[in-house]
């Protein structure tokens, strides 16, 4: 009987060290994150910030019938759709490539990877050169009699800051799916080339399959930095962008401007459902597709 | 078979070349963009940043690597006669150097707690964590806004400060580099009755150092070139970090611009050249969401 009470007091006592180590950044997270997020659902419940009524779901149905939200999140949407398989499948390729016997390997990683460090703000003065009407990138399919392209300015902006959006992100990408790859077993890479698999079918049969849960981790990641996209497009375009750059942010931030609370809220609260929704989605899919490899 | 093992690797190469040239290009040609005059840069991509005052201007765009004449007049106007950059280097130097060492001081606290006791309530905590890591701006700048405007901190570099150093990511990767530290250390520690706190500083932090500088790397360069949360929560353009600054630049200081993009990129690729295999490793232990 004493014992075991002596063991609950350790119990006891650890759980309060460990919330005394734990107390900081839970009560920094609980003060800027989760106690404002709480505000920011009941505001997108309510029909003002003084009036106080309970509306539900009015502010949804507005932001709904919103054309400014509908064009923002179908552009935001559009993008990720378009970046996110890129950024995934480009850096496996990328991976893969290090991954032979090449000279120069620790220098092309260090080249891939650098584009990280560079502060977008940057680099975006060259991307206007490149890309303006007057371009460099112009000038070049002109001189194969192509026409050029106003690529700023109309519904080819979106690749300009795919570009962008690409030669920023691959090379984290690459480095995680490194790091997978070396964390397949040899043993088993080794008998298929006794086996005399072919390289197609070493990728598909057992790298891939080693590789879903960094596939699931980079297409989240990406996910999350596609929506960050706007940084992209407001150093490029600044606050009035081509119509189909307009993005979920530049929403938000002409929201901010006029402080409709109730909208922003209501915004906010669907990117939260839908990002929740998006990653729950992907983490059944992954575990569908990894459940026969242990690890 | 080993013939066609050489062409395909000699293809591998040439194929890394193209992509290692583009990787850099950008980065390259801004720097020696930097590097010429502002009147060869006028006549360069006058057709471009379109100026009013005279001068040659060339009818294309001429792209080029070398500068005609090497100056560093750009420079000089930034760093030492118009004060208006190096105030907003100074803005970008005092927001993230403390959301870098508070965050990783804070979240190195919370790791060990998480590293160091299990529980179904810690556990259910550490996953509401990374649920957080993950929100878009676009959900957690309203709560930013929200806090920042009861509390009085708004226009005010506080606002982006202090959430800032309670983000969740670095808790989240030191967490996992935390937990591969042998536990038999930590048991041997408590045998020779060390306290918790001397546990903390004594043995565990001494261990992951190396994580502790590749987080600090990871969490520099996502507030070095922090654009969302400055244009929301600071209004004032002169309270404005240079990544913000940058991109309204006027047409006739393109070469200053130039300049002053690779003042800024200075501090970050510093820091890669001298911590790549500590940020390499960061980022590979970031690899996965689960455990």
């Amino acid at each position: 009987m004493d014992r075991r009470k002596e063991k609950q007091k350790i119990k006891r006592r650890d759980f309060l060290t460990s919330l005394c180590f734990l107390s900081p950044s839970l009560l920094g997270v609980g003060l800027f994150f989760i106690l404002p997020f709480g505000v920011v659902v009941y505001y997108s419940m309510i029909d003002g910030v003084t009036s106080k009524n309970f509306v539900f779901l009015d502010n949804f149905k507005r932001l709904f019938q919103n054309s400014a939200f509908k064009m923002a999140a179908g552009n935001t949407l559009k993008f990720s759709a378009m970046a996110v398989p890129l950024a995934v499948v480009l850096a496996i390729v990328l991976a893969l490539m290090l991954e032979c016997r090449i000279p120069g390997k620790s220098q092309f990683r260090t080249f891939f990877l650098s584009p990280m460090m560079v502060p977008v703000a940057s680099v975006v003065l060259i991307w206007q050169v490149l890309f303006n009407y007057n371009g460099t990138v112009n000038e070049f399919i002109m001189l194969f009699g192509a026409q050029r392209v106003d690529w700023l300015q109309s519904e080819h902006s979106m690749v300009v800051v795919l570009l962008l959006f690409l030669w920023k992100n691959l090379g984290y990408n690459m480095i995680l799916f490194m790091a997978g790859l070396a964390n397949i077993p040899k043993e088993l890479l080794e008998v298929a080339d006794v086996e005399g698999a072919s390289e197609l079918y070493k990728f598909f049969a057992i790298k891939l399959r080693y590789l879903s849960p960094t596939v699931l981790f980079v297409t989240i990641l990406s996910l999350i930095n596609s929506f960050k996209v706007f940084r992209e497009v407001y150093l490029l375009t600044g606050d009035y962008p081509y119509e189909s750059l307009y993005m979920l942010q530049h929403f938000m931030n002409n929201t901010f401007r006029s402080l409709d609370y109730q909208k922003l809220s209501a915004a906010a609260v669907v990117m939260a459902i839908v990002m929740v929704v998006l990653i729950a989605l992907l983490f059944k899919v992954e575990d569908w597709f990894g459940k026969d490899v242990e690890g | 078979m080993k013939k066609k093992r050489l062409f395909g690797r000699g293809a591998m190469f040439v194929l890394c070349l193209v992509f290692a040239v583009l990787f850099l290009l950008p980065t390259v040609l801004t720097i020696t963009n930097s590097f010429m005059s502002e009147a060869e840069i006028k006549s360069n991509y006058g057709m471009i940043f379109s100026t009013t005052t005279g001068g040659y201007v060339s009818k294309t765009v001429n792209l080029k690597f070398i500068p005609d004449k090497v100056t560093l007049s750009q420079y000089i106007t930034g760093l030492i006669k118009s004060p208006d950059y190096l105030l907003k280097l100074w803005n970008s130097i005092l927001l993230v150097v403390p959301i870098v060492i508070f965050q990783v001081a804070v979240a190195s606290v919370a790791a060990y707690s998480f590293t160091r006791w299990r529980g179904r309530i810690r556990s259910g905590i550490f996953f509401f964590y990374v649920i957080l890591m993950l929100m878009p701006y676009q959900v957690t700048l309203v709560s930013n806004y929200l806090v920042s405007e009861w509390l009085g901190l708004l226009n005010k570099p506080w606002a982006i400060i202090l959430p800032g150093i309670f983000a969740p990511f670095s808790v989240f990767l030191l967490t996992k580099f935390m937990r591969r530290i042998p536990y038999s250390l930590i048991e041997a520690a408590k045998v020779d009755g060390a306290g918790e706190w001397e546990i903390f500083t004594k043995i565990c932090l001494p261990q992951c150092r190396s994580a502790l500088y590749s987080i600090a790397i990871l969490v520099f360069i996502d507030y070095w070139n922090m654009v969302e949360q400055p244009l929301i929560l600071l209004q004032d353009m002169d309270k404005q970090p240079l990544s913000v600054f940058l991109s309204s630049v006027n047409a006739g200081e393109i070469g200053l611009a130039f300049a002053m993009a690779t003042v800024y990129m200075i501090p970050s690729l510093l820091l890669f050249l001298h911590g790549e295999e500590y940020l390499v490793e960061g980022i590979a232990n970031s690899g996965s969401v689960k455990g």
